[in-house]
């Protein structure tokens, strides 16, 4: 659990993390990253933010029953990050794939200093995490963000809007500035945390081909599946 | 104010709390179970009604805490960050109201022997107390400090074999259960007697029987409500009464919301 050395990310492989704001783009371009990197060959490991299934499903219930306070959502979410860190990224990460992970402790530091948390614990809270290769952030205006997700129908949920924080009543509008406080966040950390910005507000081809340029360094003397099987 | 260690959770009230807080610590075999019970009754005949709480007690993940040890399956860090979110929730639900109600609030073992866990485990002390810096300072640590062979010899004479968790057998220091008993009580040990220092625990020893203990015990406690106890000399027969002079040793709630 000590801090990492930076640009130590445990092993031979490659850690590349996508970050965004809901309705970024950011989870179509890991899937077409991702598809891209297998064609050529490259050992790929993609995963998702709150996916492991013992601590997401405290925290669906515990959203559910609006059982959660910034510090608990914080705590859990870090609990869930970190049992996806040591079961499911590392593992690869060592092994020498290339590692893509839609979100990182970039979303904690940006959503949980947005519901008022200190930013130097929650910092601490994650110190375990290796520091990505790259991280690529898929910056769009809040109004994007919202349209984006207005126009796929989905509902927009309660912490999403961030309505635990009693911003607005109406949900359209508490998410905009829940957004706008995350998006404050992410600006920050491209100053002290190296994010790559992308304008992701432009169309998708374009997105993609500056998402391509952005990886290819990453790609030199990396090894390819064929030459790791075989010797 | 609430004072904690160094981080404020989110609203957090500005006021002062009347309750008091006060923390057990001690090693499973320390009496502190035992302990907690007796100063909890005497705390509320002297007046000063009690809430309890303890660890792995939370609504919101205590379940799942007893799930992932049963399979044993998740890691240090997570498991770490798993207790500290089950403490966060009785921080917010049960002692914040608890203290702001005017209660005592006793708290069977807190941050302390989870940040020792924790390190034992492979966390810095400094990863261990920037995790648990939102914690309020307690009023009152009391830390129950029995010999590692005494331990042993309780956990045998209860159990009649030594349990898993309490031989760190995750930890792999030895396969041998009697062995990795020692090795692992002794690095927690080592984290306890530091932390003793930086946070300024009332160190109780544990040693003898639970009415020896719980005589000291009272007279903390009696020390912090500026109380004098009545405090019965000898074991049977007819308790003489006896006055507690001042406690010694109670400097560490300087800086504290004694």
């Amino acid at each position: 659990m000590a801090p990492p050395a930076p640009g130590n990310n445990g092993g031979t492989g490659r850690l590349l993390v996508v970050e965004g704001l809901d309705g970024s783009g950011k989870s179509t371009q890991a899937r077409l990253l991702v598809k891209w990197l297998q064609s050529r060959g490259y050992r790929v490991f993609f995963t998702e933010w709150n996916s492991s299934e013992l601590v997401s499903g405290v925290i669906r219930r515990g959203k559910k029953k609006g059982l959660l306070t910034p510090t608990t959502f914080a705590l859990l979410h870090a609990t869930d990050f970190a049992d996806r860190l040591e079961r499911q990224i590392l593992p690869p990460l060592r092994a020498g794939y290339f590692v893509v992970c839609d979100r990182y402790c970039y979303t904690a530091f940006a959503r949980d200093t947005a519901r008022g948390c200190d930013p130097a614990w929650v910092r601490n809270m994650y110190s375990f995490a290796p520091v990505p290769d790259k991280v690529l952030y898929f910056r769009v205006p809040v109004q994007v963000s919202l349209d984006r997700k207005l126009a796929s129908r989905e509902p927009i949920s309660y912490y999403e809007a961030g309505m635990d924080l009693h911003l607005a009543d109406d949900v359209v509008e508490s998410y905009q500035r829940f957004q706008a406080a995350l998006r404050r966040g992410y600006e920050k950390l491209v100053t002290t945390d190296h994010l790559v910005p992308i304008d992701a507000a432009k169309p998708v081809e374009q997105v993609l081909t500056r998402v391509r340029s952005e990886v290819k360094p990453l790609l030199n003397e990396f090894p390819k599946m064929e030459t790791l099987v075989h010797g | 104010m609430v004072r904690t260690y160094g981080t404020r959770i989110p609203n957090l009230p500005k006021k002062e709390l009347p309750g008091h807080l006060i923390v057990v610590e001690g090693a499973d075999g320390s009496g502190r179970t035992t302990e907690v019970e007796m100063l909890r009754d005497w705390l509320e005949i002297q007046g000063h009604p009690v809430v309890d709480t303890g660890l792995r007690r939370s609504t919101l993940v205590s379940k799942q805490i007893d799930r992932a040890k049963l399979g044993h399956t998740l890691g240090a860090t997570t498991m770490a960050l798993f207790y500290a979110a089950d403490f966060a929730d009785q921080l917010e639900n049960k002692i914040l109201p608890a203290l702001s109600a005017g209660s005592t609030v006793l708290a069977d073992r807190y941050t302390y022997t989870l940040m020792a866990r924790a390190i034992v485990r492979g966390a810095t002390r400094e990863y261990a107390e920037k995790l648990y810096a939102f914690a309020f300072e307690p009023d009152l640590i009391i830390f129950l400090d029995a010999r590692t062979d005494i331990l042993l010899h309780r956990a045998i004479a209860k159990y009649g074999s030594l349990d898993y968790w309490e031989s760190g057998m995750d930890l792999s220091l030895s396969r041998d259960r009697f062995e990795s008993f020692f090795a692992y009580q002794g690095l927690l040990k080592k984290e306890f007697d530091w932390m003793a220092r930086t946070y300024g625990f009332q160190r109780v020893d544990a040693n003898r029987t639970p009415f020896q203990v719980h005589r000291d015990v009272k007279a903390v406690v009696a020390a912090l409500f500026g109380k004098k106890v009545r405090i019965e000399v000898g074991v049977e027969g007819s308790p003489k009464v006896a006055t507690v002079p001042e406690v010694s040793g109670l400097g560490p709630t300087e800086g504290q919301n004694a």
